[in-house]
C-alpha cells in the first residue's frame, strides 16, 4: 500500500467528474490511497499569475502550507491535472531556487498563520506516480480486460512535461510514458505526433478562432493515424477537445467525431472496472461506438434536446384544413 | 551612452538611447528566479515554436529586442503577453534557457499595473476568474464562462452554438450551475492575499 497526500483541483468537483470517479476507482485497484489535503484552495489555474505575481504565489503556497502540515508519512503531493501538478511545482520551484522569494512568499502566507518549507514536498502528477512508483509490470498484472483492437491517440499536453522541473519525464516534447501505459493495457497505440501540442487552453474564452485552431490541429492529426479514441490526462485538455470539438467542427466546417476521454478511464476498463463507475457517458463526443468495436458497453447518456422552437408570430389557432384533408395536428412528431 | 541612435522601432517611438537597460533590469527583477532575460541572442525559436504566434502583434522575439531598446509603452501596449498559452514550448527551446512563459507573466502584470492593456478580453478573463477565488477560495467554471461570453464574446450571436453546450455541462457532466462552496479556512486565504498584495504595490 502506497499513500499520497491529493490535491484534486476545482475542475475535478465540477466539469471532470469522471476524471474524478476513474481515478479512485484505478487507484483503489493500485492499492495507492490518496488522503486529499483539507481544506485545499484552487490553484489559480493559469489567471492569478497573469494578474498579480506575489498573491499568486501565495494562493499556491497555502495548499503547499497546507500539505505540509498535514503530511504523515508521505511527503509526497499527487495532483492529476497538468495545470496545478505545474503550478504546485513551480511555486515549490521558485521558492527553493530563490530565498529572498521564498521569504516573500512566507510574509504572506504568515498573515493567515501558515508556513511552508521549500523543498519539503514532492509534487507529482498521477501519471507520474503511477509509471515510476507502480510500475508497469504491476500494471499488466492488474489488467482482466485488456483493450486489445482498440486504437489510441496518447495525448500529453503542454504543462505536464514542459517545463519538467525535476527531469520526471522522458522528453519534454515526445515523451513515452502514457505510450507505454496504455501499450500495457492492451491497447493499439498510435505514434501521435502531437502529443504534446496545446489544446488551446484558456483561448475558447479569450479568442475563439486560434482556440478553435489549435483543437483542430489535434484531432485531425488523431483522425489521420485513425485513432478510435484520445486520451487526455488533464481537465482542461478534455474539456477543450470534447466540449468545443462541436463548435470546432461548426466553425471549420468539419464533420470529426473523436472520443476523448481521461487516461484512467481506460486503466479502469482494462482493470474490470464497469463502465458506469469510471463516468462513461459525460463525454460530449460519444465514447459509445469506439468501446462497442472492442465489444465494451459503455452508458449513453441522452443529448441534450434543445427546447421546443416556439411557433413564430401571435399564438394562432392551427389553419383550418381544407375538404377532404385528413387533420393529423400533434400526430407527425410521434410517427418519426 | 549619450549618443543616440535610431535602431528598428515603429515611427511613433522615436530614437531611443542603445544599452537602455533599466526596462530589461526591471523585468528581470521583476520574474521569479533567474530568468536569464538578459542572455537572448535573438535567434528567434521562441516565436518559431509560439502555437499563437499567428494572433501575436509582435513575436517573443522582437518583444526581447524591444526590452532591449527600452521600448516601454510599445512592450507593454502589445498584445503578445495576453495571447501566450502557456505550452511553455518555448521555454524548453531556447538555447539560452531564458524561462520565457514566466516573463510573459511578468510583462502582463506590468502592463496591467500601468494601465496600458489594450484589449481587456484576456485580462477580464482573469480578473473573474480570480474574483470567484478570492471569495470561496475555488475557481467557478460555469460562473465564469456565462460572464466572459456575456461582456466579450458576443454569446447572444453564439446562443444557437452556446446553449447545447452550456445545457451539456449542466445534464451531461453534472456541473453546478451555482457558485462553490467556500473554504473552512476563507479568513486566513483573505487575510494572506492581502497582505501579498501590498507586497505586490510596495
Amino acid at each position: 500500500m502506497s499513500e499520497y497526500l491529493f490535491y484534486p483541483g476545482c475542475s475535478m468537483e465540477s466539469s471532470a467528474k469522471a476524471y474524478y470517479h476513474s481515478v479512485m476507482s484505478v487507484c483503489k485497484t493500485m492499492d495507492i490511497q490518496l488522503k486529499e489535503i483539507d481544506d485545499w484552495n484552487c490553484c489559480g489555474a493559469t489567471e492569478y499569475l497573469s494578474l498579480e505575481l506575489t498573491p499568486a504565489y501565495a494562493l499556491i503556497a497555502r495548499n503547499l502550507a497546507l500539505a505540509e502540515q498535514q503530511a504523515n508519512g508521505s511527503k509526497t503531493v499527487v495532483a492529476p491535472c497538468s495545470a496545478c501538478y505545474l503550478n504546485l511545482s513551480k511555486a515549490d520551484h521558485y521558492m527553493h531556487e530563490n530565498k529572498a522569494f521564498g521569504e516573500k512568499i512566507n510574509t504572506a502566507l504568515a498573515a493567515g498563520g501558515m508556513h511552508y518549507d521549500p523543498g519539503e514536498l514532492v509534487v507529482r502528477h498521477l501519471l507520474d506516480v503511477v509509471i515510476n512508483e507502480i510500475g508497469l509490470d504491476k500494471i499488466k498484472e492488474k489488467v482482466v480486460k485488456p483493450l486489445t483492437g482498440l486504437r489510441v491517440a496518447p495525448y500529453v499536453g503542454c504543462m505536464l512535461p514542459r517545463p519538467d522541473y525535476n527531469n520526471r519525464y522522458s522528453d519534454n516534447e515526445h515523451p513515452y510514458e502514457l505510450d507505454d501505459l496504455m501499450r500495457a493495457l492492451g491497447a493499439e497505440v498510435i505514434d501521435f505526433p502531437l502529443k504534446t501540442a496545446c489544446c488551446g487552453g484558456h483561448m475558447t474564452q479569450i479568442g475563439p478562432g486560434t482556440a478553435f485552431e489549435l483543437i483542430r490541429r489535434l484531432i485531425s492529426s488523431a483522425d489521420d493515424y485513425k485513432a478510435d479514441v484520445l486520451v487526455a490526462l488533464c481537465p482542461m485538455c478534455q474539456m477543450n477537445l470534447d466540449a468545443f470539438q462541436g463548435q470546432m467542427n461548426g466553425y471549420f466546417h468539419t464533420n470529426y467525431h473523436m472520443p476523448i476521454l481521461f487516461f484512467t478511464q481506460l486503466m479502469g476498463l482494462a482493470f474490470g472496472e464497469k463502465p458506469e463507475n469510471l463516468g462513461f457517458g459525460s463525454e460530449f463526443v460519444s465514447a459509445h461506438e469506439a468501446m462497442k468495436r472492442i465489444g465494451i458497453k459503455t452508458p449513453v447518456l441522452e443529448p441534450t434536446k434543445p427546447a421546443a422552437k416556439k411557433p413564430a408570430g401571435l399564438p394562432m389557432p392551427p389553419p383550418r384544413p381544407r375538404s377532404g384533408e385528413k387533420v393529423n395536428i400533434g400526430s407527425e412528431e410521434a410517427s418519426q | 551612452m549619450s549618443e543616440e541612435v535610431i535602431v528598428n522601432s515603429p515611427p511613433s517611438a522615436g530614437p531611443v538611447k542603445h544599452e537602455d537597460l533599466a526596462l530589461l533590469n526591471q523585468v528581470a527583477k521583476l520574474a521569479p528566479g533567474d530568468s536569464h532575460l538578459e542572455m537572448c541572442i535573438q535567434c528567434g525559436t521562441c516565436g518559431g515554436s509560439c502555437p499563437s504566434a499567428s494572433a501575436m502583434d509582435h513575436t517573443p522575439r522582437a518583444i526581447f529586442a524591444m526590452l532591449r531598446a527600452g521600448m516601454r509603452d510599445e512592450v507593454l501596449k502589445s498584445n503578445t503577453p495576453w495571447m501566450c498559452v502557456s505550452c511553455y514550448y518555448c521555454t524548453v527551446r531556447c538555447p539560452q534557457d531564458i524561462h520565457i512563459t514566466d516573463i510573459m507573466y511578468t510583462l502582463k502584470n506590468m502592463s496591467l499595473k500601468s494601465k496600458m492593456v489594450q484589449d481587456s478580453t484576456a485580462s477580464d478573463f482573469s480578473r473573474t476568474f480570480i474574483r470567484y477565488v478570492e471569495n470561496y477560495g475555488r475557481s467557478f467554471e460555469i460562473g465564469l464562462a456565462g460572464i466572459q461570453n456575456v461582456t466579450h464574446l458576443r454569446l447572444a450571436t453564439r446562443l444557437p452554438n452556446m446553449a447545447p453546450m452550456a445545457l451539456g455541462m449542466l445534464t451531461k457532466k453534472g456541473m453546478s450551475p451555482f457558485p462553490p462552496k467556500r473554504i473552512k479556512g476563507m479568513d486566513g486565504l483573505k487575510k494572506i492575499l492581502k497582505r501579498a498584495k501590498e507586497m505586490e504595490a510596495a
